[in-house]
């Protein structure tokens, strides 16, 4: 790494060696991110279409395999959808606002993946470990809804115009139970960074994750997670039943599958941050021996995969919820919920030290 | 000129240009969108001043949220431009006026040697491990507490203003209502029958 380091300098000076060395280092850290998350993103489709398949006892895709072998069927057809999206035509309705509408993939993938920059995957792993690593995130998933809003608005149909109606006031809403849950979450670990956040819940075994503690706010973040990403039960955005396909109707070909991979991306995204918060990261579930082995990331995947199965299992399960009751779940449960939450986690905090430690168990600090 | 000022004259340039767009281009739509790029790219200046709690707060309050609900009503509007023009001689002499002040307040910024600004200290970097956000909150919530709850208060009377302005009661409307139909029971909407089974003819 040194060696390497020395080299940019003796090329292009002091100055801007180290700078273009920096820059060489992190374009490389983000290909290693964004490269295995679109891979993650095309199994987890994969994965969705098994799993919801086997549970209404159907079986999925089953035919597409690599180079014949007869046990990895099914395995190529993310593979073969994906070269199907790129062979496809991309259509331009003749009433469209062109470049707003080729704009509006663009500005849904964008923040999707530059959220992840400050994701810890495990002590040492992690692209930018900033201070404000929590707001970073709020900031960047609170962007995303511009490429949905910008998509309906550009397409000039009233269809696509509903579902972008509908998509902007569902995520503002449940933005803010979002908001309030992670307030939480910093409350507890009096850090904005989320390795430190991570750190606040070592410990003996998984009595220490926030889980235990704050389990009414995992249970709104996760919830809030999926109207979040405009997942079923929440998918108004899209009702197929009413509105056609919501924002992306006129959408085709790898267009539309920009919208795909940023959903998808998101859903993994809320898995991992509910894994971060809520589940201790990368900290094995019982500080002992064979457990500990085991490196950091693959109990951060295994957390992940595990929500993630949550969020397919969700959609093989509820039907969809009328739109004034999402409005109300968000404004009239959620956020009071999180609010009383705020205040009693403020109050304990403020107990005189003596007074916690009488707690029976004594989960909170 | 090292990699911080290309930058800053990167992000000045593309925060100019938006900020010119959002008075000058035609459609309401593209002068939101342009709003939301100055937004940007201001935040971006901010961070370049060390200042990435206020850089971050501004795309999460006004990129996120404000121009998330601007844009929410100007796409709903159908907008006259022709009547948009009419007032403009009218509100001209307003307008020259603020223009005026701005001008002036930005001037004495940059001619700055001739008003005494180079008499304060130039404020020196900080460590990597120096937190802009617990700084802030500890400002906030200890010298300035009053200040900061009057201003919370002040929110929250324009908020609940705004909704007592808009809300309308009307009798003729029926809506359901979810927590009644929640703790609806079988026992009072059903009634189970027993039937004997009868003989075929």
């Amino acid at each position: 790494m040194e060696n390497i380091q020395q080299q940019f300098v003796e090329i292009f000076g002091t100055e801007w060696g180290s700078m273009l060395f920096s820059l060489a280092t992190n374009m490389t850290f983000i290909f290693a991110i964004v490269v295995p998350l679109l891979l993650g993103v095309a199994y987890l489709t994969f994965a969705e279409r098994k799993i919801i398949a086997y549970m209404q006892i159907r079986v999925g895709p089953n035919r597409v395999t690599f180079f014949g072998i007869p046990w990895l069927r099914g395995w190529g057809q993310p593979i073969a959808d994906a070269v199907k999206a790129i062979m496809k035509e991309i259509v331009i309705p003749t009433g469209a606002n062109k470049f707003l509408f080729i704009l509006a993939p663009v500005l849904t993938i964008m923040p999707a993946l530059a959220a992840w920059a400050v994701i810890p995957f495990s002590p040492e792993l992690i692209l930018a470990d900033i201070n404000a690593g929590l707001l970073y995130i709020l900031a960047m998933t609170s962007m995303g809804i511009y490429g949905i809003i910008i998509a309906g608005w550009a397409s000039n149909s009233k269809y696509a115009f509903l579902g972008a109606m509908r998509s902007a006031a569902q995520v503002v809403s449940y933005e803010l139970a979002m908001g309030f849950a992670l307030v939480c979450v910093l409350m507890m670990s009096q850090s904005l960074n989320l390795g430190d956040i991570v750190n606040g819940q070592q410990g003996d075994s998984f009595l220490n994750w926030y889980l235990i503690p704050l389990f009414p706010m995992f249970l709104v973040y996760l919830i809030s997670g999926v109207a979040e990403t405009n997942r079923a039960p929440f998918d108004v955005a899209e009702g197929e039943s009413e509105i056609v396909a919501g924002f992306h109707v006129d959408y085709s070909g790898m267009a539309f599958t920009v919208f795909f991979l940023a959903e998808y991306s998101n859903m993994i995204l809320v898995a991992t941050l509910t894994s971060i918060m809520f589940l201790g990261g990368w900290l094995p579930p019982v500080d002992v021996a064979p457990f500990t082995l085991i490196p950091g990331i693959i109990w951060l995947l295994l957390k992940i995969a595990f929500i993630l199965f949550f969020f397919l299992w969700f959609r093989a399960t509820f039907p969809r919820y009328r739109y004034d009751q999402i409005m109300r779940l968000g404004w009239k449960i959620f956020i009071p919920i999180t609010l009383v939450w705020i205040v009693l986690l403020g109050s304990i905090m403020q107990l005189p030290e003596s007074i916690r430690n009488t707690f029976p168990l004594n989960i909170w600090f | 000129m090292n990699f911080q000022d290309i930058l800053f004259y990167i992000f000045s340039a593309i925060l100019i240009a938006s900020a010119l767009g959002v008075i000058t281009v035609r459609n309401p739509v593209n002068s939101a969108l342009l709003l939301v790029l100055a937004f940007v790219t201001c935040a971006g200046l901010w961070l370049l001043l060390e200042a990435e709690f206020l850089a971050i707060a501004l795309v999460l309050v006004y990129v996120g949220a404000v121009m998330v609900l601007f844009l929410f009503v100007v796409m709903m509007l159908d907008i006259n431009l022709d009547r948009l023009r009419e007032g403009f001689w009218k509100w001209f002499p307003f307008g020259a006026t603020i223009a005026l002040i701005i001008v002036a307040e930005i001037s004495m910024v940059l001619m700055g040697k001739y008003f005494g600004l180079e008499e304060m200290p130039i404020p020196r970097p900080h460590d990597a491990d120096y937190s802009n956000t617990r700084e802030l909150g500890r400002l906030i919530y200890t010298e300035y507490v009053y200040a900061f709850e009057l201003a919370a208060v002040l929110l929250l009377v324009a908020m609940v203003a705004a909704i007592a302005l808009t809300l309308r009661h009307r009798e003729d409307k029926r809506s359901p209502n979810p927590s009644k139909q929640v703790k609806v029971r079988k026992e009072d909407r059903l009634r189970i029958v027993t039937m004997p089974a009868e003989k075929k003819e």
